[in-house]
């Protein structure tokens, strides 16, 4: 009897033991983000571009790049989530497009980096905006998907039915009805969906490259905060390390604000 | 008329999956078609890596980068497997109510922390103190092997405590009922029953670590040779292709195609089994 409380006893210490350094290593990064961060930066570092030491033209780029991202995936993913959930009568082929879609989710993002670069770099022998955006927008797609597809199950049927009592065609009820009552949940979609790829590296590494000027020009190599973050870090000057921190430190802020307002969204409609 | 266009477009939208994953597919084949036709599948066994005089032909392996691949994710697997599993049981069984919500919330931020800061932060703090321990550079398989655990390990414990979360509570009540304590309930009850969600997540995050590039980067050294120890550099394939692959040309770049397309193949195939086979149903969040 005491032997089989012992047991309980240390197996739940171990376990408590595990989250603590589990815990305490990410606390750990987050601290050093933090310290690093507000040390290293400055007003001008939001004013300037790369150029003359500033990330400016970072910021602009990154969320460039993203939001053709997003306006590419976006309607793709939601258009998509749609069939699996609404359109889609045969199972089997529902449910294998599912599962590609999450094969698609975990894949690596540097092969889709080489894929982008086969098709849009390659061809025309230089980096440019369009090839890094397209390659954000194929990390975004299968999140989107695969969350659009998962609010739509929560939908009630009774509402469609409702729908349909009136006499309202299938793509009134699935825009005005369906999508509308799933609204919260497909919107926090889309925001973790940002909020990943608005921090992806590696696919950007050698589609977009980056550049050290303000550029709108998507033809051209484009302003990438995470790949400037990559090879800042390299740097051996101390200078360019501490740019590194301070940009990093702008990028988890902004993309744990994103992460954060979509949780809080999601809570905030529960509470109502 | 709309109704009809409507639902064409979705079902389009839809196939872009399936378009995408073949097109990654073919698209790689086509342009590692070179180095596939030129060194067949003695590629995946040789660890030469020279590009030729006159920057045509060469010699090109794939097996040092493969190893390397091998080894950094065996090592974040083996220290970030019981720290997840045990932080999924703290979650669902050993946390005071109050406490759940809190730390389910940091796991999950903590896991949407781009890869790049955990890779930073390895290269200036993590591997000053392996190098006072261990000597050597700093930069090697262990230490890009302890910051890709430690990058995982928020997916991971996430991902298992959906599946622990799948028992019901009436089973555990009913064994809590018999006099089984905490420990015995997490043994005789959640595990087999969330076994096989368990076995799905672990292999989820192994597929998640063995296609991670940045976290590694920073670390690995790439350095085209077998790792003499744990402390020695090497280079993985993500790596190969994120630092050679902008500068690479001809045969060269076929190769790294062809590598790209193994790593590819790898991921697919650990994911696919993963899903298909074990996470049948459990909804994860993402």
């Amino acid at each position: 009897m005491q032997n089989r409380l012992k047991i309980n006893k240390i197996i739940l210490f171990l376990s408590t033991a595990a989250a603590v350094i589990g815990i305490l290593f990410l606390l750990w990064i987050l601290l050093t983000l933090i310290v690093k961060g507000v040390s290293t930066i400055h007003w001008s570092i939001l004013t300037e571009d790369l150029i003359n030491g500033g990330i400016r033209n970072l910021l602009i780029g990154q969320f460039v790049m993203a939001g053709v991202a997003s306006v590419i995936g976006i309607p793709v993913g939601l258009m998509a989530g749609v069939y699996l959930r609404e359109y889609g009568r045969n199972m089997k082929l529902v449910n294998f497009i599912r599962n590609l879609s999450d094969v698609m989710m975990s894949a690596p993002s540097i092969v889709i980096g080489v894929f982008v670069f086969a098709l849009m770099v390659a061809p025309v022998n230089s980096f440019n905006g369009w090839a890094g955006s397209v390659a954000l927008s194929i990390m975004m797609l299968p999140i989107i998907i695969s969350t659009t597809d998962s609010m739509l199950s929560l939908v009630p049927n009774e509402l469609r039915e409702a729908g349909m009592a009136i006499g309202g065609s299938k793509h009134r009820i699935i825009l005005d009805i369906v999508m509308k009552s799933a609204k919260v949940g497909i919107t926090t979609g889309v925001l973790l969906a940002f909020a990943r790829i608005i921090g992806e590296t590696a696919p950007l590494i050698f589609t977009s490259a980056n550049s050290a000027f303000l550029t709108f020009n998507l033809n051209d190599q484009f302003p990438s905060l995470t790949v400037a973050i990559y090879n800042l870090a390299n740097y051996p000057d101390e200078a360019s390390r501490n740019l590194a921190w301070s940009a990093s430190f702008v990028l988890t802020v902004i993309v744990l604000s994103i992460n954060l307002t979509g949780r809080f969204l999601t809570t905030h409609k529960k509470r109502n | 008329m709309v109704a009809r266009y409507f639902s064409k477009v979705s079902f389009m939208a839809a196939m872009t999956s399936l378009v995408l994953l073949v097109g990654i597919f073919l698209v790689l084949t086509i342009y590692a078609l070179d180095s596939i036709s030129t060194f067949g599948l003695g590629f995946l066994t040789s660890t030469d890596w020279k590009v030729g005089a006159d920057d045509e032909g060469g010699v090109f392996g794939g097996l040092v980068p493969i190893v390397g691949t091998l080894l950094t994710t065996l090592i974040a697997m083996i220290i970030a497997t019981p720290i997840a599993m045990g932080i999924a049981v703290f979650l669902t069984e050993v946390a005071p109510p109050y406490m759940v919500k809190p730390v389910s919330i940091a796991v999950e931020l903590l896991a949407a922390i781009p890869s790049i800061i955990y890779g930073m932060w390895g290269l200036f703090y993590l591997a000053p103190i392996l190098q006072a321990i261990f000597g050597g550079s700093g930069i090697g398989v262990l230490t890009a092997g302890i910051v890709l655990s430690i990058m995982i390990i928020p997916f991971m414990a996430a991902i298992t405590r959906d599946s622990m979360n799948t028992t019901p509570n009436i089973l555990k009540e009913s064994a809590y009922a018999m006099g089984a304590t905490k420990f015995e309930v997490i043994r005789d009850v959640v595990v087999p029953y969330a076994k096989i969600g368990i076995i799905g997540s672990i292999i989820l995050a192994f597929g998640r670590a063995i296609g991670e590039t940045m976290a590694v980067a920073f670390l690995i050294g790439s350095v085209f040779s077998f790792p003499k120890g744990l402390t020695e550099p090497t280079t993985s394939i993500p790596v190969v292709l994120a630092n050679n692959f902008a500068e690479a040309t001809d045969l060269e770049l076929s190769s790294m195609f062809y590598l790209a397309l193994l790593l590819f193949m790898i991921s697919f195939v650990v994911i696919f089994v993963a899903k298909w086979y074990f996470l049948r149903g459990v909804h994860h969040a993402k």
